[in-house]
């Protein structure tokens, strides 16, 4: 057995890349996360390390997504079509990796400045993301939902607490808030 | 015939023991003796005509290792590591089994005496897992057919069914319970009674791994894996199908039959084709065959039967 970091590639490699790629994807998706409501409680520094981390959760869903074109499928495109009409849950891992496209690209400074409010509507796309991620893993899961339903708890969680805060402000607010 | 009788040469006999447990040698030897072991098939049973008109893609044996440390068998776990990280703790001696049902000689009977009367051959099968990876195994073991008919089933034997052993302290994976066990699987009095279905004893030439479901196991070469069930203690003969384990839990998605069926699709992935184990990284999917390629051995078991229907 041929280990790199936390990957173990026995019988089946590419199987063992695609689930290690895709379950840190999401592991990175929810550090992303919890960035914003963490900067509530203890103050802005951890906004530093956000985009970064969307980044990497972007390069492994991106690496699990052409390890599912390149080494799965071997560019089999007649099969790939056929797996995102017939099978929901490539359907909706394709449209989690797709939208996650505009928020790398728009990641820099310069994007960022040019986009101005229209940014952060922009990057709220991160939440339909999660979404279809723990719905990804949730319908291609056998039998034991155990481990997707953390995820989605998780996720729950994270997306929870900003519409919290948000109905809350909403409630409090007499005047517009920034 | 490709598929079994071959008492001419054994893979026991061309691979060693102590070669395959050196990995890199063994894989080499491996492939020797799947590639000769076909030519031998070939060359020595001559009236199979339709073996030679169609020839099969070539049984490249796998590594023991990967037949050993790569397989489901939920009473130890899910992963496919897990049966062989969890199962030291398993006892598959002593084994008893017990027979019931329609049938003449019933009775609970001592593993030695199940096996005594048979001759141990070695079959090499596709394996098909229905989540659509498959390997080929060396398999140890005697038809089913031939313990059946010692205890003379009588005519209202339609089915035969199987328990697996139910033991939450030597199997992990019994006590958290994702499946009903203990396990359960079954077959038509036809299909068990098919040459081609074998009561498997060991793989490789050695007793069955705990692992893969020692000391005695049911090996259905043309339907997927989980039919194949393991660490079998009741053998049950009934009139009306037994119930199946994967069928109760999620009716949508196993079938009783689980023939391989590369034309009907699971409903969340596709059938057609396969990751072939041990193929390496960058080789490409295989097509799945009819009934994992016994179409011709077993295909008129099924001929009044709507296979989409009954999957």
């Amino acid at each position: 057995m041929l280990e790199i970091g936390s990957l173990q590639l026995g019988p089946n490699p590419i199987e063992d890349i695609q689930d290690t790629l895709g379950i840190w994807g999401l592991r990175m998706l929810c550090a992303t996360l919890v960035i914003t409501p963490l900067s509530w409680v203890i103050g802005p520094l951890p906004i530093r390390f956000r985009r970064m981390l969307g980044l990497f959760t972007f390069t492994y869903c991106g690496l699990h997504f052409l390890n599912y074109l390149i080494l799965d499928q071997t560019f089999n495109f007649s099969a790939i079509i056929e797996d995102i009409i017939k099978r929901p849950f490539i359907t909706l891992g394709l449209f989690g990796v797709l939208s996650m496209l505009p928020l790398a690209i728009t990641s820099t400074n310069n994007w960022r400045r040019k986009l101005g409010r229209n940014w952060i509507k922009l990057h709220k796309l991160v939440y339909l993301t999660s979404i279809a991620a723990c719905w990804h893993f949730y319908w291609q899961v056998k039998k034991d939902l155990t481990e997707p339903l953390i995820y989605c708890s998780i996720i729950a969680l994270l997306l929870g607490a900003r519409m919290v805060r948000t109905w809350r402000r909403n409630q409090q607010a007499t005047h517009k808030t920034t | 015939m490709l598929i079994y009788s071959r008492p001419d040469i054994k893979p026991s006999e061309i691979t060693p023991e102590d070669s395959y447990v050196n990995r890199r040698h063994f894989i080499r030897s491996a492939t020797l003796a799947g590639s000769s072991l076909l030519f031998a098939a070939g060359c020595s049973d001559a009236d199979d005509s339709a073996t030679q008109q169609q020839p099969k893609p070539a049984l490249n044996i796998n590594a023991f290792e990967d037949v050993t440390s790569y397989n489901n068998f939920y009473e130890f776990g899910l992963d496919k590591k897990d049966p062989a990280r969890y199962s030291g703790e398993f006892k598959s001696k002593p084994w008893s089994v017990t027979v019931d049902g329609e049938a003449e000689i019933t009775g609970t009977f001592d593993f030695e005496d199940i096996i005594k009367p048979h001759t141990i051959e070695e079959r090499i099968y596709r394996f098909r897992c229905v989540e659509a990876w498959s390997m080929v195994v060396p398999w140890n073991g005697f038809p089913l057919g031939d313990l059946l008919k010692r205890f003379k089933p009588t005519s209202k034997a339609k089915y035969v069914a199987f328990e697996t052993v139910y033991r939450p302290a030597e199997m992990p994976g019994q006590r958290a319970g994702v499946l009903n066990f203990p396990y359960l699987e079954g077959l038509t009095i036809a299909e068990a009674m098919h040459p081609l279905t074998l009561m498997a004893t060991g793989l490789y030439g050695i007793d069955l791994p705990n692992q893969n479901g020692a000391p005695l196991r049911l090996i259905v070469p043309w339907k997927y894996g989980f039919k194949s069930i393991k660490s079998i203690v009741r053998i049950s003969f009934t009139e009306t199908p037994p119930p199946t384990s994967w069928s109760d839990i999620a009716p949508s998605e196993y079938g009783f039959y689980a023939n391989v069926n590369p034309d009907v699709d699971h409903p969340r992935w596709s059938q057609a084709r396969e990751r072939r184990i041990g193929a390496g990284l960058f080789a490409e999917k295989e097509p799945t065959l009819m009934f994992n390629g016994y179409a011709d051995e077993v295909a008129s078991l099924y001929t009044s039967l709507d296979l989409s229907k009954y999957f």
